[in-house]
């Protein structure tokens, strides 16, 4: 074999292997969906959205006290992450730009990005439902919002970044203080690339378990309280999936379509129509 | 009042707010250097009273004895160390074969749509890796697969006690291989950015000179990325060893250390999710966060150093990952 025809056997060779290994990535994608909707279509019904989670054996009950908690729990995450996420990322962008200080907070965000989520479920035990001396929907909050933190201070000071610098100068020659600058362009600007962030991170929240674990619990019946343990979609496909129940194991397939979509659906329009939108706006 | 009044008035206000709105983002970007310290100082001294009792005996000891409230966390850490380096092991080769082929091989139309399906990987909770690998993963291997392993390479010299025993479905094998599946969106979208870093002149020297795609790609591309594919492949490994959901549902959460991959074993995060409710004396309790703080180190060691090296690159390259 010549020497030409193998150097072009090889690359046909590594260019296939690499095709292959994204047919394999896409196969994991499409069989873990195909799963989710096979067993989870067959669960799903109006007493879904109507029931509380049922006791085991019985032949009805649905999800809601766990989709009603975990949109509680989503919400109130975000409503506790994303004012300290964004004004972290403002001074990241804009008045620590540069300084040592930022450096460090900045490598210190990244690694808090990827530290896993049961610590986080541990450090908000330790902080809130030890003194509280119970589990509450609070502390599962809390440990939500210390997850979303950083996937919004990354993207803030990221998409803060990309606005002309020009544009901020040329605020800051009319006489207008940082502040000024900094909300009234600035943050209009770098608006929909904020958005998504903030998007992602609902997404990123809205599944986690292992944070919930030791902090908000479960709760198997209706429950509004913040200070008592509440139902959610990750406890209860947990709870349920790993029970001998039929109709526990039923309603832990329903829970997890339903999560896996809303959470697919919103990465999705968080990556495309919000994204688009700002294409506009952002690239003068 | 008169006008040069009014503006001092109103100059004395934007300095007010400035302050105000100078330090609020400060006391923020504190806070998540103080949340850090809070997360070790938290953990350190809930795990001290397992520290102080076993010392270094802590981490050396394969025994978790709740009935005679004995405690080391070896099989943990060997069940973490084991399941992670496998995972890695699977996904690496994949993920830098869909970095290539979303960077040099895919035509426009495809990259778009295949590069989001392969995040959207990325955006299924782990909670669903886990009930998929227990009820389709786990079966699948247990019927087709582990069979055929230790009947054919069980006996082999070597490397032969790494595939022998009962086929449970349910083990280190199973758990490694939702791990990898979980971290092939995160390694190569870290790979496919660093690729796309690589400056078109470099790799038209190499077409120029008559090189193959492949050999543009092994001559040119990766060694001028060595660093991002290293920092992400970290990065991969940090998730990997930090993740629980999904390895709670498929390790089989047995502390023990067994050579063979089919065994059931457990990891330091799946110990805490399964015990951590039920832990009712104070030393299995401390022991647990023990375990906990032994996952940080190891993490905050890894995903540190990944991000040290990741930093030294273009930092906008890489999103939110």
């Amino acid at each position: 074999m010549s020497r030409r025809a193998y150097r072009r056997i090889v690359n046909l060779l590594a260019l296939g292997l690499s095709a292959l290994a994204t047919v394999i990535g896409l196969v994991f994608l499409g069989a873990i969906l195909w799963t989710l909707v096979k067993e989870g279509v067959a669960g799903l019904s109006w007493a879904v959205f109507t029931q509380v989670t049922p006791p085991p054996g019985s032949a009805n009950g649905g999800l809601l006290n766990a989709i009603y908690g975990s949109a509680i729990l989503t919400v109130l995450g975000i409503l506790f992450g994303a004012p300290i996420g964004v004004l972290a990322g403002t001074y990241l962008a804009e008045y620590g730009r540069g300084s040592a200080l930022s450096s460090v907070i900045r490598f210190v965000n990244d690694v808090l990005l990827s530290a896993p989520s049961i610590i986080v479920g541990l450090f908000v035990y330790e902080l809130v439902v030890v003194p509280m001396g119970q589990f509450s929907a609070i502390s599962g909050a809390i440990a939500l919002a210390v997850i979303a933190m950083p996937v919004i201070v990354r993207t803030t000071e990221d998409m803060l970044n990309l606005v002309p610098r020009g544009m901020k100068d040329a605020s800051t020659a009319m006489g207008a203080y940082p502040w000024r600058t900094i909300t009234s362009i600035a943050y209009p600007a770098a608006r929909s690339g904020m958005v998504t962030g903030l998007l992602l991170a609902v997404a990123r929240i809205s599944g986690e378990t292992a944070p919930l674990l030791f902090t908000a619990l479960n709760n198997s019946f209706w429950s509004t309280d913040l200070k008592a343990p509440i139902a959610n979609l990750p406890m209860v496909i947990f709870q349920f999936a790993l029970s001998p129940y039929d109709n526990w194991q039923r309603l832990a397939w329903a829970g997890a379509l339903l999560i896996t979509f809303a959470i697919l659906i919103l990465s999705i329009f968080a990556r495309t129509v919000v994204a688009k939108l700002g294409a506009g706006a952002g690239s003068r | 009042m008169s006008s040069a009044e009014a503006l001092a008035k109103q100059l004395e206000s934007q300095r007010l707010r400035e302050r105000i709105f100078k330090g609020s983002t400060l006391a923020a970007a504190v806070l998540v250097l103080l949340l850090l310290g809070g997360v070790t100082v938290s953990l350190v001294h809930a795990g001290w009273l397992a520290f102080a009792r076993f010392k270094l005996a802590f981490i050396t000891r394969n025994i978790w004895n709740p009935v005679t409230n004995e405690y080391g966390a070896l099989a943990a850490i060997y069940g973490t160390l084991v399941t992670s380096v496998l995972a890695m092991i699977f996904a690496v080769p994949v993920s830098f074969g869909i970095a290539v082929f979303l960077t040099e091989l895919a035509p426009d139309w495809l990259k778009r749509p295949v590069g989001i399906a392969i995040e959207l990987l990325a955006a299924i909770p782990s909670i669903i890796f886990g009930i998929w690998g227990l009820f389709v993963l786990a079966p699948l291997l247990q019927e087709h697969v582990e069979p055929w392993m230790d009947g054919h390479l069980g006996n082999l010299p070597l490397v032969g006690a790494l595939f022998q025993g009962a086929p449970y479905g349910i083990g280190m094998l199973t758990a490694a291989i939702v791990l990898a599946i979980m971290i092939i969106p995160f390694i190569s979208a870290v790979m496919r950015d660093v690729f796309e870093t690589v400056p078109d002149v470099l790799k038209e020297s190499g077409y120029g000179l008559g090189a193959t795609t492949w050999e543009v790609i092994w001559k040119v591309v990766v060694p001028y990325s060595r660093a991002g594919m290293i920092g992400g492949t970290m990065l991969g490994l940090g998730r990997a060893l930090g993740e629980t959901m999904a390895v709670t549902f498929v390790i089989g959460n047995a502390h023990a250390i067994s050579p063979s991959l089919l065994a059931p074993a457990t990891t330091i995060s799946a110990a805490i999710a399964n015990e951590f409710t039920e832990a009712t004396s104070p030393l299995y309790k401390s022991s647990l966060i023990g375990l906990g703080v032994l996952l940080f180190i190891i993490t905050f060691a890894v995903i540190g150093a990944a991000r040290l090296m990741l930093l030294r690159l273009n930092r906008r390259a890489f999103g939110s990952v």
